[in-house]
């Protein structure tokens, strides 16, 4: 009996012990090392709004004074910057058409690549996975030759739009392997029902196969928005003229003006930037997780 | 009638393909032609307009920039330091640390809230666009007026400022670049550890064994798949990736003085600041003939079936 009571204690007591070494372990490796990330974003939000902020993070007085960049130029000594509401369009537009284009050629190509039988078949699947583990970005001097090759360099809104159909080409291999994905995972028997119950193809198709594969769709297409709402490298060495800039280079341009002067206002500049980025990803968390597991670069 | 009807259904999957086809051709292909084509030319700032009009004479070929390249640059072995020590620490990070990471967030936090707010904090410095990512480590960072700054001065460490002055700065690179990172094995160990059955973890648990023995035990063999995965794409993208530093330091003189010239990123400022086209294109096509060498390896080592399943948890 004596035996046995000696064990339950020395049982609970290493069980304390774990218990402590695990708590340890997630404080050391989880929480600790992401203050930094707290500090970002708390900071963020509490210069945007507030007069004065102390260590950092602790606001004190609201305020919409950072804001002013919505409703009057940003100008900094005898610089001016473009007024904030035609550059958001410019990045509106890079975004909106990185995503249309990518899924548009994705859908496409991740349909044939899951549902017909074509020779060359893995050769090509393979191609893709390789381009889409290639780091693309490394292209950029050639990418700048070929845009001034074709004639699409310094001329603003064309630029823009040279810009746009590159980020979407680039983008495409990884749109077109999530689509095969999504097009994988709907059964076959579905399609083959749904033409034995006298569906032509297409019918078929709009009926029973677009309604399972859009939030596949959906997917990408968010992916893709969010790659070029975010796209900041090329538009920055390609873009010259101030006016087609996307909200990213101008922002760039506006901190290497402004660090050190007015947090606040760069604060403010920031979060209106990030702004559907945060909201697409509270929404649309689950389809970019999953995403994000087929492979991201980064 | 069945020969037509026989062709169009060959070609109907290669006009599927077709615009992707196009897209790669004109943005994958010629690009790497191009780079390939630059790097024997002597193409600079001087000659590129007319080099870009197709002006006879414009340009000669030549070997210099691979003389630079593998000597003739006193500046390339540092950068080649620089990079090997980015690649190393940010690739440890992305593997090993995020290993840990992911079992202290998945596995020792039983509360599913703590649990899901831990992963969407990791995940913010991924999700967030790179410029407020680098402007919120300029801020962290800024002298004085810093949060982390302040936090860091606070146990002693208070350089003059952290993005000029070594190795303040390299760690700084790391840091950087190391949480984006994170989050992406952290993305895949979490799914992975998550898939694993619940029956192998209770049997264990049943058997008598820790909660450190479950995951040394069997949770750590269980990733060796999506680990070898995770180090294999990160090396690629990590030889490429320059954006954060590109934001961070803005200039070739930064960087140099910072010690964070990486490959990628000197590639960039020989074209884009200096106009040595051609030579920054040599330095590009380096980086792209590492990265076919290890695109092939990983085909090699993975086979292709393994790679179009990373996650996939083999019992």
């Amino acid at each position: 009996m004596g035996k046995k009571y000696i064990d339950v204690k020395k049982i609970k007591r290493r069980i304390l012990l774990e218990k402590i070494t695990k708590v340890l372990v997630v404080l050391f490796v989880a929480v600790i090392p992401s203050i930094p990330i707290w500090l970002m974003y708390l900071g963020l939000i509490a210069q945007a709004f507030s007069s004065k902020v102390t260590v950092g993070i602790i606001p004190s007085g609201f305020t919409l004074k950072n804001w002013r960049f919505l409703w009057s130029t940003i100008q900094m000594g005898l610089k001016k910057y473009p007024n904030i509401w035609p550059i958001t369009m410019n990045s509106l537009y890079l975004a909106l058409g990185t995503a249309l284009l990518v899924t548009f050629v994705a859908g496409l190509a991740g349909y044939a690549l899951s549902r017909m039988e074509f020779r060359g078949r893995t050769k090509m699947m393979e191609f893709i996975l390789a381009l889409h583990a290639f780091p693309s970005i490394v292209l950029l001097i050639a990418l700048f030759v070929l845009l001034n090759k074709l004639g699409l360099y310094g001329k603003g809104f064309i630029t823009l739009t040279g810009v746009m159909i590159t980020k979407a080409a680039l983008e495409a291999p990884m749109g077109a392997w999530i689509m095969k994905g999504f097009f994988d995972s709907i059964p076959w028997d579905i399609e083959w029902a749904a033409l034995v119950d006298g569906c032509n193809r297409l019918t078929a198709w709009r009926k029973v196969i677009l309604p399972l594969v859009l939030p596949g769709f959906a997917a990408v297409a968010v992916f893709a928005f969010l790659a070029g709402w975010a796209e900041f490298i090329m538009a920055f060495t390609f873009i010259r003229e101030d006016r087609w800039w996307p909200l990213s280079v101008m922002i760039y341009h506006v901190i290497g003006e402004y660090k050190f002067i007015d947090w606040g206002f760069l604060a403010a500049l920031s979060l209106f930037y990030a702004l559907p980025t945060i909201i697409f990803f509270i929404f649309s968390q689950k389809f970019l997780l999953r995403i994000y597991v087929g492979g991201v670069k980064g | 009638m069945t020969r037509l009807k026989n062709l169009s259904r060959k070609m109907l999957p290669w006009i599927f393909l077709a615009p992707l086809i196009v897209m790669i051709i004109l943005f994958w292909v010629t690009p790497v032609g191009i780079t390939i084509f630059l790097s024997f030319t002597n193409v600079t700032y001087k000659n590129f307009v007319k080099f870009v009009h197709g002006i006879e004479g414009a340009f000669n070929y030549t070997l210099e920039n691979f003389n630079k390249l593998l000597g003739g640059d006193p500046y390339i072995r540092e950068i080649a330091m620089i990079t090997l020590l980015y690649v190393g620490s940010v690739l440890s990070i992305n593997a090993f640390y995020s290993l840990a990471l992911s079992i202290a967030i998945v596995y020792f936090i039983r509360n599913e809230y703590l649990s899901t707010l831990m992963r969407v904090i990791w995940l913010l410095p991924r999700i967030t666009p790179a410029v407020v990512y680098g402007f919120l480590w300029i801020w962290l960072i800024a002298p004085d007026s810093g949060p982390l700054y302040q936090l860091f001065a606070a146990m002693g460490i208070a350089p003059q400022n952290w993005l000029l002055e070594r190795p303040y700065s390299q760690f700084l690179m790391i840091v950087v670049n190391g949480y984006v990172g994170a989050s992406f094995g952290m993305i895949i160990y979490t799914s992975a550890i998550k898939s694993i059955p619940e029956d192998l973890i209770r049997a264990a648990k049943v058997d008598g064994a820790s909660d450190f023995q479950i995951a040394k035990s069997i949770i750590l063999p269980l990733l060796k798949w999506p680990m070898l995965f995770v180090i294999s794409w990160q090396t690629l993208s990590l030889i490429a990736s320059y954006e954060q530093i590109l934001i961070l330091w803005g200039s070739y003189g930064a960087t140099r003085a910072a010690g964070t010239t990486v490959f990628a990123i000197y590639a960039w400022f020989k074209a884009f600041e200096m106009g040595e086209y051609a030579y920054g294109a040599t330095v590009s096509l380096l980086l792209v003939a590492i990265g076919v060498v290890l695109i092939f390896l990983y085909f090699k080592i993975f086979g292709f079936h393994k790679l179009m399943q990373p996650s996939k948890i083999e019992v």
